[in-house]
């Protein structure tokens, strides 16, 4: 947890999602408002999540080996 | 001193049955007798590396390092016949898994295989998802439930192992699973929630009498590289693959308990996963690994080890519950009868 004084780090993952330190309140274009409380968390900003406005690694590469079935 | 019961020692687990020469060893240890190791060498020898009597022998062995067992002493922890037998089960266990695993150090190559979607990959959750039974569902949280209900205790091990940027970042996704300071909200504790809502006993160690190798494996080698320090990057690396293929997973188990109906706490138990473990995947590849590996760059096999090795023991298990399941059996080493869903007579 950063301590007061000093800045609250984010870290641009580049391949993935924005690490967040500690807990913090998002609000979205709606005007509603999410907490999560964890020590980091990471923020969607590929927009694919199914858990907006946080991640859930639907970013990742997807290799289908089979005509799709019912995803 | 406190002259209260303490919680923890009414619930220690009860002995589970002998499945051979060496766990009835280790389990005659347990219960005063002396351990002849010259006798043992033999079936130590003839050991399957894989197999229920050796996997028992080493869970019983490490479990002395976790919580111990009802009316075992406490000191046989630290029993030199114990660790000296332990050592020996642990050398035909590593041995075996270093000739399964394709080795290397290419440590990026791994990650990358592990961040990729196999949207069509058969696997345990992809059939819990789409075709599972209530009664398969059951089993699978029974048996993993040797891990899940001391979660993050066997790579809490590895702390004082490692130095700086890395044992931060890993201390942070410990205290994430621990609950991050609530212990309503640990993990171990979400697990357990889950287990009483499908009707399972959320005792510790409960099902160890009925889990099977394939699922004493998989905690085996955390505890086996956790306590060993030559072993450390191993521990990442098994840490490693769990956060990182962990979402997808949980995702699909999400869906496979709303369509069995299970309720809150297990879809709950399984959102949770979701979304800790896409930020635990960041924190491990960036936080612990990078670091980790340009302290040491010879630190980079013992992680892809950890990782393949890993690997290994999840196809393991896959097999044997897809295999078990698809045949109508229980994969367990007896099916349950606490009056829940159950396979089909």
């Amino acid at each position: 947890m950063p301590a007061d004084a000093a800045p609250r780090r984010v870290r641009i993952t580049g391949d993935g999602p924005v690490l967040l330190e500690g807990p913090v309140e998002v609000e979205l274009p709606d005007g509603r408002r999410v907490v999560s409380s964890r020590p980091v968390t990471a923020l969607c900003v590929c927009g694919s999540s199914k858990r907006y406005p946080f991640c859930d690694t639907s970013h990742r590469r997807r290799l289908r080996a089979a005509p799709e079935e019912d995803r | 001193m406190s002259t209260t019961t303490d919680p923890v020692r009414t619930t220690r687990p009860a002995l589970p049955s002998a499945r051979g020469p060496l766990s009835a060893a280790v389990l005659g240890a347990l219960g005063g007798a002396p351990v002849d190791a010259a006798e043992l060498l033999a079936d130590v020898a003839a050991a399957d590396p894989f197999g229920e009597d050796l996997q028992l022998a080493l869970y019983c062995c490490y479990e002395l390092h976790y919580r111990g067992f009802a009316g075992v002493a406490d000191d046989l922890e630290w029993d030199p016949a114990l660790l000296g037998l332990r050592r020996d089960l642990e050398r035909v266990f590593l041995t075996a898994l270093r000739a399964a695993v394709a080795g290397g150090d290419d440590l990026a190559a791994e990650i990358d295989a592990l961040v990729v979607e196999h949207v069509d990959a058969p696997g345990v959750s992809a059939h819990l998802r789409r075709h599972g039974d209530l009664w398969q569902f059951r089993e699978y949280i029974a048996m993993r439930s040797l891990y899940h209900l001391k979660e993050a205790d066997p790579q809490a091990w590895v702390i004082p192992r490692l130095d700086g940027a890395a044992k931060a970042a890993l201390v942070t996704v410990e205290h994430d699973e621990y609950g991050a300071g609530r212990g309503e909200r640990m993990h171990a504790q979400l697990f357990a929630d889950m287990m009483r809502e499908l009707g399972l006993s959320d005792a510790y160690g409960h099902y160890l009498d009925v889990a099977p190798a394939a699922v004493l494996a998989e905690v085996n080698l955390m505890s086996l590289c956790g306590l060993h320090r030559e072993l450390r990057g191993a521990l990442v690396g098994q840490f490693a693959v769990v956060e990182l293929t962990s979402s997808p997973g949980s995702d699909r188990l999400v869906r496979a308990a709303k369509r069995l109906g299970c309720g809150p706490a297990t879809e709950g138990f399984y959102a949770e996963h979701v979304e800790a473990d896409a930020v635990h995947e960041q924190v491990v590849r960036h936080g612990i690994i990078a670091p980790l590996v340009a302290g040491d760059p010879g630190m980079a096999a013992d992680v892809v080890f950890g990782m393949q090795a890993t690997g290994v023991l999840d196809e393991r298990l896959s097999q044997h519950l897809l295999a078990s399941w698809a045949a109508g059996r229980s994969a367990l080493l007896r099916p349950l009868d606490d009056g829940g869903a159950v396979p089909p007579a």
